[in-house]
């Protein structure tokens, strides 16, 4: 049954040798009907009385340690989404979209750009094993999220990154960021995926709870669109990639003591390893197999690992499915059933291949130095069995397994300190403009980035139109049409907690406008909810109210949701993180050529602000920064604002009217002015007329600045789209200057700007062999 | 004319180069690090990536490949061989090119775009700049930072076998600041920033690094 193909040696053995030892103790169907009463250590596995008795009740026995292994699993919350999932139905309850070619519940969601193409998109968090051990963590979650988006079909072609972490100076930070800075490096570098943006923040809550969320975008022609399910009996299945190995056992070392005596390799690590490499070749395998019509269905192995593909396959097919656990190649012999079960090694992917095509896809993997094995067969009947050294160990019903898992309504409350927070005003007066200026833009979150983004490669594949600094990632997908899409991450979690109704739906709308000001159409939606723990009542409020405010944000923006992630239990003790629900807009560009870049490059053009300022400064960067503040309530929401400057935005781009366009958010006008003089070293002479602390600090939404040679044309232009415009003044000169307030020399600015986390994190400067310093010339 | 572009096990910026090569005028052509075959291309380009994932060093087995043998005996004949970050690793395992690459000083990867003094304009592949010609390419590498033996260097600089040096910044701790390298003939050269990046106004920080594929064509019709 097994095909072991590969045309490298590989250095471990292989699954003979697993053969080799014996097994008394195997716990199989037969002897679990036949010992009821043995005690099982289901608690230890994450599990619940009732969810244990509910097992019991599914399969009329007990079941075997290898399916109480499986259900664990699946029915944690990381798989299951029982605490969320009957909030996450409202993102179901949206109306249909024509763009979305497939919705929520695949791996990811896919979506109409036009001329044939889709592209499919999503967000996933891999904070907790980011926090144990970061570079393995961070990559791995790079791995995963890539995985999921070949699994539809898609050519990987970007990744983006959304980071948070404790206090920017916090020993600890130290310990965590720099690692996972280069695991996502490391890993989407050698994939040669560019990293086109992300965000990067810090906040005490996320001390010891750090934030990991990768994005992965992938483009296919319609006609390519893969899905996972496992359909026709006899159809084979082909496990491929890299070996099973013992790391990933998440929170199993209990299950591991159980079942292994004390000279097996008891404690594992958690986290997995990543191997790029093999991923990058499980790629154009996947590629070449799916342009060859080699596959009826495919599904990735992440979490839960052959547990949740195999089930997953099974449930959502027509059928059965056999597994022969013995022919999965090892890493590491002495791995028991259970572990095989649920290891999360990386980099594998399991197909349904017809029996006549195993040959042509086994050619193709050889080719590419893939491992591929097949395991096991679709049947024709309504049950997953596994077998092991001829035993059967698992025999239970897929959907069981994988969709039916426990749901749960968990109490809720509004928090107790909500009033008061909300209650609590923020300033609304600075004393000195110019160093407050200063200070938000030299803060951790303000400062530039360039100390990350310098260790991502941004150009590889050379379809990269923007991307970081830029608001949004922007990509080429066709090189003939020049059409392209837009994506950007937002997440704003001070907003959120003073308010995640409102603070979602702010969050949504920051990226909505961010893809907007490249000059793109925002199509659809996906997001990565970062939570606390669901048992408090508190958490769950926040939860329910942020999916609430997400789902009434896209529906008033004509939005779908095509998927997302959610992360609970992000909480040290009774301290949870802030709630981050982090958002994903994809938009397309039917002409990339007229993408719009944040940066000022031309002096003598003129700089309007398009939107309405008032002052609000509740969860603002400048009340955090200079006053340590987080209260009063977020910005005025104003969707029907946001997609008339969308559509102004799109139409400025489509026309050639703007030369640069910036979406004020953290920091306000100050740190928009600041990015948008330094990208290029341009600076400007300006005024803003009323109340100037609300001028420069104030985040109110729906603004962006832009400039442009033709001001009457885009000052009718707003005007005939209902959309308030200001004339600030024009660009040119080395400082930024605003008329009686302050003058900021660029020279300064920048040191104050790029000084920040070269200092926390180190200097990577260079001393050896180093020329006399000149200007790098940007032509 | 056609330029052969090899995609090992891990190389990410073959469809780059085969891009930069069809802008040049050229008919880019895949080849196999599997195969003995070099299709009859006019000059070969060995692309960026991380072939079998840096591991035992930055190019060591992909310098062992069963092409790489066919690559260095057509080279020895002239053949113009453009090896890009990856590819001038590779060039450095396979002996084609003096020195090797090294991890960074500063141990981080680091892509960002990069000023080069072009040092020498009459090698196969720089016959279409100037000499002493300032130019904007990107540069991107973890193992990029050129090392070899100060007599080495030293015979280099004076054979004037230094291709293009970085300016404005040494970005990798290379020696010297030396960016690229070429072989006694000037037909063989190895270059750290990626030219491939900067063919196009709407995709890079110019478009400098297409001199590097125009200047082969000009090359072979010299040749």
């Amino acid at each position: 049954m097994s095909a072991d193909v590969t045309s490298t040696p590989h250095p471990a053995d292989g699954p003979a040798d697993a053969a080799v030892r014996a097994m008394p103790d195997l716990d199989t169907v037969d002897r679990a009907g036949r010992t009821p009463d043995d005690a099982q250590p289901f608690a230890e596995l994450g599990l619940k009385d009732d969810e244990y008795a509910r097992i019991r009740e599914i399969l009329g026995r007990r079941p075997t340690t290898a399916e109480l292994a499986m259900y664990s699993v699946m029915w944690s919350e990381h798989c299951s989404y029982k605490s969320s999932k009957v909030h996450l139905r409202r993102f179901g309850d949206l109306p249909k979209s024509d763009a979305l070619l497939v919705g929520m519940g695949e791996n990811a969601g896919v979506v109409d750009v036009g001329e044939g193409y889709a592209v499919t998109f999503k967000v996933e968090s891999h904070n907790h094993p980011s926090y144990v051990e970061p570079y393995q963590g961070a990559a791995t979650g790079v791995g995963g999220i890539v995985r999921d988006i070949l699994t539809m079909g898609a050519r990987p072609i970007a990744v983006m990154d959304s980071l948070r972490f404790g206090a920017a100076d916090a020993p600890d930070t130290a310990r965590v960021l720099p690692g996972v800075v280069a695991g996502v490096g490391g890993y989407g570098n050698c994939l040669g995926l560019p990293n086109i943006g992300g965000e990067l923040l810090f906040d005490e809550t996320y001390a010891g709870n750090p934030l990991v969320n990768a994005l992965c975008v992938g483009v296919l022609r319609h006609e390519e669109l893969q899905l996972a399910k496992a359909e026709g009996a006899g159809n084979k299945v082909v496990l491929f990639g890299a070996r099973t190995g013992g790391d990933g056992i998440g929170g199993v070392s209990v299950l591991a003591s159980e079942t292994f005596d004390a000279e097996g390799p008891a404690k594992r690590p958690a986290v997995q390893v990543g191997d790029p490499f093999t991923e990058k070749l499980l790629i154009e395998a996947c590629l070449e197999i799916f342009a060859a019509g080699l596959v009826t269905g495919i599904q990735d192995l992440g979490g839960a690992g052959i547990s949740c593909a195999t089930s997953e396959l099974a449930a959502a097919g027509s059928g059965g499915m056999a597994i022969d656990l013995d022919a999965v190649p090892l890493r590491d012999s002495t791995l028991t059933p259970a572990e095989i079960l649920m290891s999360e090694s990386q980099e594998r992917m399991c197909a349904i291949v017809e029996p006549g095509k195993v040959e042509e896809f086994l050619a193709v993997c050889r080719k590419w130095d893939v491992l591929a094995t097949v395991i096991g067969e679709v049947t024709d009947g309504d049950r997953l069995t596994i077998d092991w050294h001829g035993e059967r160990i698992v025999d239970v019903p897929p959907r069981t397994v994988a969709l039916e898992g426990p749901r749960y309504e968990r109490p809720m409350s509004r928090p107790a300190d909500l009033d008061a927070l909300q209650a609590d005003a923020p300033p609304s007066s600075s004393t000195d403009l110019r160093a407050d200026w200063l200070a938000v833009v030299s803060s951790p979150d303000g400062a530039d980035k360039s100390w990350v983004t310098e260790q991502y490669d941004r150009y590889v594949r050379g379809n990269t139109v923007l991307a970081q600094p830029e608001d949004a990632g922007v990509l080429r997908i066709d090189e003939s049409s020049n059409l392209g899409i837009a994506l950007a991450l937002d997440g704003n979690a001070r907003f959120a907690r003073l308010d995640p109704y409102t603070g979602a739906q702010l969050n949504l709308a920051e990226a909505y406008r961010n893809v907007a000001v490249s000059g793109a159409e925002p199509l659809a939606v996906t997001n990565c909810l970062n939570f606390g723990s669901p048992e408090n009542p508190e958490v769950m409020w926040q939860f329910a109210e942020a999916v609430r405010g997400l789902a009434d944000g896209c529906r008033e923006l004509g939005l779908p949701v095509t998927g997302g992630n959610v992360s609970l239990y992000n909480q040290t003790g009774d301290v949870a993180i802030n709630p981050t629900p982090v958002i994903g807009v994809l938009g397309v560009h039917a002409d990339v050529t007229r993408r719009v870049p944040t940066g000022w490059r031309a002096a003598g053009e003129s700089v309007l602000l398009l939107g309405e300022t008032r002052p609000e400064f509740g969860g603002s960067a400048w009340a955090a920064v200079v006053h340590g503040h987080l209260g009063g309530l977020p910005p005025r929401l104003d969707l029907a604002a946001e997609r008339a400057l969308g559509e102004l935005l799109a139409a400025l781009s489509a026309d050639g009217l703007v030369s640069s366009a910036h979406d004020l958010a953290d920091g306000g006008l100050a740190q928009a002015l600041t990015e948008s003089a330094l990208r290029y070293g341009t600076g400007a002479r300006l005024s803003v007329t009323g109340d100037p602390t609300a001028a420069l600090f104030g985040e109110s939404v729906a603004r962006v600045v832009v400039t442009t040679a033709d001001p009457a044309a885009v000052r009718a232009a707003a005007e005939a789209a209902g959309v308030p415009v200001t004339e600030l003044g024009t660009t040119g000169g080395d400082a930024l200057v605003l008329d009686g307030l302050l003058e900021l020399p660029l020279d300064e600015l920048r040191a104050a700007w790029t000084a920040t986390l070269p200092a926390l994190f180190g200097s990577p400067e260079v001393a050896v062999g180093t020329v006399p310093a000149g200007t790098v010339p940007t032509s | 004319m056609r330029i052969g572009v090899i995609t090992f096990p891990g190389s990410l910026d073959d469809v780059d180069a085969a891009r930069a090569v069809r802008l040049a005028g050229a008919e880019p052509v895949s080849l196999w690090h599997g195969d003995h075959d070099l299709k009859d291309v006019d000059a070969v380009v060995l692309p960026g990536g991380f072939s079998y994932g840096d591991y035992l060093r930055a190019g060591a087995i992909a310098a062992r490949s069963p092409l790489m043998a066919d690559v260095v005996a057509a080279a020895h004949g002239g053949l113009p061989v453009l090896g890009i970050c990856n590819g001038f690793q590779v060039l450095c395992e396979a002996g084609l090119l003096p020195g090797a690459l090294t991890r960074n000083s500063h141990l981080h990867f680091r892509n960002r775009d990069q000023g080069l003094r072009v040092e020498r304009a009459d090698t196969a592949w720089t016959t279409s700049f100037e000499q002493g010609q300032q130019i904007v390419v990107p540069v991107k590498n973890g193992e990029g930072r050129y090392v070899a033996a100060d007599a080495d260097l030293d015979r280099l600089e004076g054979e004037g076998r230094v291709v293009v040096r970085y300016v404005g910044g040494n970005p990798n701790g290379s020696s010297r600041d030396i960016a690229g390298v070429t072989s006694a003939d000037g037909r063989v050269v190895g270059l750290m920033p990626h030219p491939e990046h900067a063919v196009e106004a709407l995709t890079g920080p110019s478009t400098d690094g297409l001199g590097f594929f125009t200047s082969v064509l000009t090359a072979m019709v010299a040749a």
